[in-house]
């Protein structure tokens, strides 16, 4: 017994060394509940009310390119209001409202929430952005992110008013996608390399593509309305050793100067998720 | 009491610096990621405690890997070198002169030769355990060695001109 007290006092540094350590590395690797049962809410909200602070000085310098960005949208959304197109009289007049569902049974199943951005990294291998909004304001992990130009990413963690949000431009990242003109879908990872710049894979090589087509979500992500604007191909190889094209994808999304976002709620994401890992589960 | 005011100060500049400014630079290549922010353990002074060493390392590395979403990540490096510094520090430091009576390491205190490979070393160290915990979970080998040479350049280049601009009035301990 002595002994033990005399080996630790010896070693106590060393062995306090390797306690942090092992503490660090298990709460690195993600599968551990620890980190987020302890530490997650309570640090996300002190980083990020300081990263509010800071963000509310920062935001002035960039107030040029979010009017332009707000004056695109617009300009978009001012091109597809109903009266700019004529309708003959025997029409009926029809009505989407936030109502859970109309007259025609349609139902609501995407739903925007917008939210400022008051903290984001883009130089590191796992980049991720601070929005001020969380589960009291009704965001839930696994909501998409998008922003007026084009997709952004998923939050992955939240506490009571903000939540953080794994960019595109983390090397974990992985959105299904599609090209917008021949529907072949593949998915978009990035190469950590230069963050202007996606990777697309597994586009198969029957689809025709060419510099300059439009890359926007798929129809088969949980996350992501169909058809959100992701980027444009900038180039494109052909491997002769596979069936597949890789395409180099410049991102609609100018990630540095991001400052106000949409939170997209899937109202049937709980349901598709749980039944596509049901069928995982069966076929182990 | 004055001293410790000094060091809390100097902890938030250093984090407040690496969070909003240097993470904030734009990339100019996938390698090159400016980091300043474990220079904060390379001035802690002479004579501190190992253990408090190892914890304020720990809580360094924490705050800022909260900042950046990757909790551990940094963690990991900033205790490796805060453990390993004592013993580099006995190693370079000329144990009978008088030198010993300074306060923190810096040119002054150590001489350029010694200080220069206390910071390389410890540089090297936190750059290599930091690129390799991140290279384990994605990368390939020459990301790897190319990202640890990358960063450990730019590091001591931040490091060299930090010198430069504040310079640190060498006290000396009293222990009159």
């Amino acid at each position: 017994m002595k002994n033990i007290f005399l080996f630790i006092q010896n070693y106590f540094t060393f062995l306090c060394f390797l306690a942090l350590q092992i503490f660090c590395i298990v709460m690195l690797s993600r599968n551990s509940l620890t980190h987020e049962a302890f530490f997650a809410s309570t640090a996300n909200e002190v980083t990020g009310k300081i990263n509010k602070q800071f963000d509310n000085f920062y935001s002035y310098f960039r107030l040029k390119e979010i009017n332009r960005q707000l004056t695109a949208e617009n300009v978009m959304l001012r091109n597809e209001l109903q009266s700019n197109f004529i309708v003959p009289d025997s029409s009926k007049k029809i009505v989407i409202d936030s109502l859970n569902r109309d007259s025609f049974n349609r139902y609501r199943k995407f739903n925007y929430l917008p939210a400022r951005v008051v903290g984001s990294t883009v130089t590191l291998q796992t980049n991720f952005l601070t929005l001020e909004r969380g589960s009291l304001q009704g965001v839930k992990k696994g909501m998409s992110v998008v922003s007026p130009e084009g997709i952004v990413g998923v939050v992955t963690e939240v506490s009571d008013n903000y939540c953080r949000v794994m960019s595109l431009l983390h090397r974990n990242s992985k959105v299904s996608a599609m090209l917008k003109n021949d529907l072949n879908a593949g998915s978009i990872e990035w190469d950590g390399i230069n963050p202007y710049y996606l990777t697309l894979k597994n586009i198969s090589k029957g689809a025709q593509v060419k510099k300059g087509d439009t890359i926007v979500t798929s129809n088969y992500s949980a996350n992501y309305p169909p058809k959100i604007m992701i980027g444009t191909v900038a180039d494109f190889a052909v491997d002769p050793t596979s069936n597949f094209y890789t395409l180099k994808v410049k991102t609609a999304t100018n990630f540095f100067n991001l400052q106000y976002v949409y939170i997209i709620e899937n109202a049937r994401y709980a349901e598709q998720t749980m039944l596509e890992n049901k069928k995982q589960k069966a076929n182990e | 009491m004055n001293n410790i005011v000094k060091y809390i100060i100097r902890f938030i500049l250093f984090i407040a610096l690496q969070v909003f400014v240097l993470n904030n630079i734009p990339p100019l290549h996938q390698f090159i990621v400016p980091y300043l922010y474990f220079l904060y353990i390379l001035w802690l002074p002479f004579n501190i405690n190992r253990f408090f060493l190892l914890i304020i390392g720990f809580v360094l590395g924490i705050t800022l890997d909260y900042f950046s979403g990757t909790p551990g990540l940094h963690a990991a490096p900033c205790v490796l070198i805060a453990f390993i510094r004592p013993f580099l520090l006995n190693l370079l430091i000329p144990q009978e002169t008088t030198e010993q009576s300074y306060v923190e390491p810096s040119i002054k205190s150590m001489g350029w030769a010694p200080y220069s490979l206390y910071v390389f070393l410890l540089t090297f160290t936190h750059h290599f355990y930091l690129v390799l915990i991140e290279w384990l979970q994605f990368g390939n080998i020459l990301f790897f060695l190319g990202k640890v040479a990358a960063t450990t350049l730019i590091s001591l280049l931040l490091i060299f001109v930090s010198e430069m601009l504040f310079f640190r009035k060498a006290k000396f301990r009293t222990n009159a």
